[in-house]
């Protein structure tokens, strides 16, 4: 795919993952164990072959600044091409503040100029999925289309968070012919995933168009206007794939890196998830430790019970801890006697002794980075 | 080319035969140790932590593996403009081509490599040795006695100490005579091999010694001596602290060992001294419904659904349901069938046990045809060996690496036994 270049985008504010999101892009939201949501776009991306990506990057971005670094881990610190992250500037022409999907590629228009790949795949960097685009390519071309989305049938997600799609229905050649934005309503259970692949030079034209017009969204200021007008079709996927638009789908998807399947797909299907690595030891557990249906990652420390959860980087457990249906974050520590459930904590937290905490499934409790309790 | 105040040489050229079939494909510094790393990388890692970002690697031994596990040098931020790891393996000359012939020639013929950089010191190395150790306070203890050279040495066990090159030194510290394996040691300062040498005065001594016929080319051996009659000024700087030659299939399995104490001596979770090595691309590791953990140290992309106990997992280890593993060491991607029962037991890399195997019980006899190097009741298995079913194996037992099922003459194989490949343990 070398005549394909890349552009993830990290969307908008998401308030509904509360406190998770506060200080970080929802992109940069720690995932599995040891991974950040966008790494699963990014890896998808250099797995495709692609290796001139642009990251472009509003809220909160020093975190995902911080991980991504040079895009060494993802073999993009190249001399040609590579990764480029574009946060907002302010310059003459640009008021600063992206207000858009399309405004946020439109305000970095000279990097799709100067680039020469003729193809541009644009993928939102906040859903988890193991994906080769190159498949992807292969149908827009045998589509003889002028832009193809991805979409999946998502009726295993609850209907209540399908809200926060864009559902679509195809016709039987596959072309796309109604698209609704997140609407409250949706008339399908399919449902874009947010990667769209087209031309280079027909994303130019689009852009320019519609920042001519003082529109700002790609999905709804050009695609929906454009469904009769381009040929626009659906390129099915049916592996797993989850997005982060609640701390409950947020809370669903960890738990789900519990199951075998799900992991196999993801870690050891079509490439492999690339992050940044911080070079702890092996995890070590000592006598009390007893751990079940748990995903532990390096660098922890474990003297107590730990069940059906997930332990990212460098967790400390001491002893006569319960830790039942959690996700803890790096370098998070609970202290002796700590009996925590359905509890997320952040990273850098530390429990103090004794400390209990219970959360639901429905409504899991949220401690936020670097809190002390 | 910038210069350089201090360079690093590590030799890494042993083969290490007393770690048997460990060391059949790869060389000593290559094997794996503790969960991720291998034994070079503490050497290497000791020197970025020092702040010594020039180190030359001198290789001989099957080379391959730790070629690929350098690089270039990413995992310990040396890729460098400027010096950062040079691999140094024997090479053709004009006149004659010739292998390393000893420590000391080895870095006789890389001269021109280290004048490259034209250092005021230079640190040799090897890379067989686990510990963490600070050169750059060695440096500065060299610089303060104005020395020539300086050894690094600890103290061991009077019991011990004739197995070690032992530093006789006066109180201040100043070495007045070193004796290699003495029979009846004078002190329990040991070498470590680790050395800081002022580089003139070394580059003096190894072309000296090159013209020497008689001479083994070898530091302990001939420079150090020859230092020393000569009336130069050598130190010995002491170091406290974990530091294991695992040379031998029982060291290297204690070493291993070590690590899964409550806190062990060596501290591996030390944010200001870590360990390098290049990370697997795996995801964390996971433990079955049915799984069990204790006293053990596990690596990403492990999935555990037996029971661990006592033992250091690499990466990518995937335990079956009912397996159960005590006190063994297992390497990176091997696998383990349901039901099997492994103990006191070295696993190489992507090793496959099949279902309800049984290995290391039975009495301690020593390995019939390699005693002295499987006595101490530990059963190797080389990398890529296939283990069937329902294969009953006892102590200090050797499978060839790359065995395949069908190369096993028995479904018993008792302690002492070989399994090699043309069948020679039959």
């Amino acid at each position: 795919m070398k005549s394909t270049m890349g552009i993830i985008l990290t969307g908008g504010k998401n308030n509904r993952l509360k406190e998770l999101a506060e200080t970080r892009s929802s992109t940069a939201v720690p995932v599995a164990g040891k991974y950040r949501m966008i790494d699963f776009a990014l890896s998808n991306m250099v797995n495709s072959g692609i290796t001139n990506v642009g990251v472009l990057t509003q809220y909160s971005f020093r975190s995902l600044m911080d991980h991504l670094g040079s895009g060494k881990e993802w073999d993009l610190d190249r001399r040609n091409d590579g990764l480029f992250i574009f946060p907002p500037s302010l310059t003459g022409e640009n008021s600063g503040w992206y207000q858009g999907s399309a405004d946020a590629m439109f305000h970095n228009i000279t990097f799709l100029k100067r680039s020469f790949e003729e193809y541009v795949v644009i993928a939102m960097g906040n859903c988890v999925y193991n994906m080769r685009f190159d498949g992807m390519l292969d149908y827009h071309l045998q589509k003889n289309a002028d832009i193809t989305i991805a979409y999946r049938d998502m009726s295993d997600f609850p209907p209540e968070e399908l809200v926060y799609m864009g559902s679509l229905n195809v016709d039987e050649d596959g072309r796309i012919i109604d698209f609704q934005e997140k609407h409250n309503d949706p008339k399908y259970v399919t449902c874009s995933m947010g990667i769209y692949l087209l031309r280079r030079e027909l994303l130019i034209e689009l852009l320019d168009e519609c920042a001519s017009h003082g529109k700002y969204d790609f999905v709804k200021d050009i695609l929906i206007k454009k469904l009769e007008t381009l040929k626009i079709y659906g390129y099915k996927f049916n592996g797993y794939w989850r997005n982060i638009s609640t701390i409950n789908a947020y809370y669903r998807l960890n738990m789900e890196m519990l199951k075998p399947e799900v992991r196999k797909e993801l870690f050891e299907g079509e490439g492999k998830i690339y992050t940044k690595v911080k070079d702890e030891a092996p995890a070590k557990y000592n006598e009390e430790a007893e751990v079940t249906n748990s995903i532990v990652g390096d660098g922890c420390i474990i003297e107590g019970k730990v069940e059906n959860s997930v332990l990212f980087r460098g967790v400390t457990i001491k002893k006569g801890v319960h830790v039942k249906n959690c996700i803890i974050m790096q370098g998070t520590v609970l202290n002796e006697d700590v009996k925590i459930e359905h509890t997320i904590l952040d990273k850098g937290v530390v429990l103090s002794r004794g400390i209990h905490l219970k959360g639901t499934e429905k409504f899991p409790i949220i401690v936020a980075k670097n809190v002390t309790v | 080319m910038q210069k350089k105040e201090i360079i690093a040489l590590l030799l890494a050229g042993g083969q290490g035969s007393r770690l048997g079939i460990l060391t059949k494909n790869i060389a000593k510094p290559a094997v794996s140790y503790g969960g991720k790393y291998r034994i070079i990388d503490f050497s290497l890692s000791n020197c970025i932590n020092s702040d010594i970002d020039t180190v030359g690697v001198l290789t001989q031994y099957q080379p391959l593996e730790l070629n690929a596990h350098i690089g270039i040098g990413k995992p310990w931020d040396m890729d460098r403009i400027d010096g950062g790891v040079t691999i140094l393996s024997p090479y053709l000359k004009s006149e004659m081509g010739e292998w390393y012939k000893g420590t000391a020639n080895a870095v006789f013929q890389n001269i021109h490599y280290v004048d490259k950089h034209s250092p005021k010191y230079v640190v040799i190395l090897s890379g067989d040795h686990i510990y963490k150790m600070d050169y750059s306070k060695m440096l500065d203890f060299h610089k303060a006695n104005n020395a020539d050279a300086t050894i690094s040495v600890i103290n061991v066990p009077i019991e011990d100490a004739s197995r070690y090159g032992i530093m006789n030194t006066y109180e201040n510290g100043r070495i007045y005579e070193f004796e290699e394996k003495p029979a009846h040691p004078k002190s329990t300062l040991a070498s470590m091999g680790v050395y800081i040498f002022t580089w003139e005065v070394l580059k003096d001594y190894l072309i000296r010694d090159d013209q020497n016929p008689q001479s083994d080319h070898d530091f302990g051996k001939n420079i150090i001596p020859m230092m020393l009659n000569e009336g130069r000024s050598m130190w010995a700087y002491r170091f406290n602290g974990y530091w294991r030659d695992v040379g031998t299939i029982q060291a290297y399995w204690e070493s291993n060992m070590d690590l899964i104490a409550r806190v062990p001596e060596l501290n591996l979770f030390d944010p200001a001294w870590k360990i390098f090595t290049p990370n697997p691309v795996k995801p964390a590791h996971y433990i079955g419904p049915e799984g069990s953990i204790k006293r053990a140290i596990v690596s990403e992309g492990c999935m555990i659904y037996g029971k661990v106990k006592n033992s250091v997992i690499f990466p990518g280890v995937y335990i079956s349901e009912g397996a159960v593993i005590e006190d063994s060491i297992i390497m990176s991607d091997s696998y383990v069938g349901r039901d099997t029962y492994i103990s006191h037991s070295i696993l190489g890399e992507n090793v496959k046990v099949g279902n309800r195997v049984k290995m290391g019980l039975g009495e301690n006899i020593p390995n019939e045809l390699k005693p002295s190097i499987y006595c101490s009741g530990i059963t190797v298995v080389g990398d890529k060996a296939c283990i069937p079913d329902d294969c009953v194996i006892g102590k200090n037992v050797v499978i060839d690496v790359g065995i395949t099922e069908d190369e096993f003459y028995s479904l018993n194989i008792e302690s002492g036994k070989s399994v090699l490949k043309g069948g020679e343990g039959e």
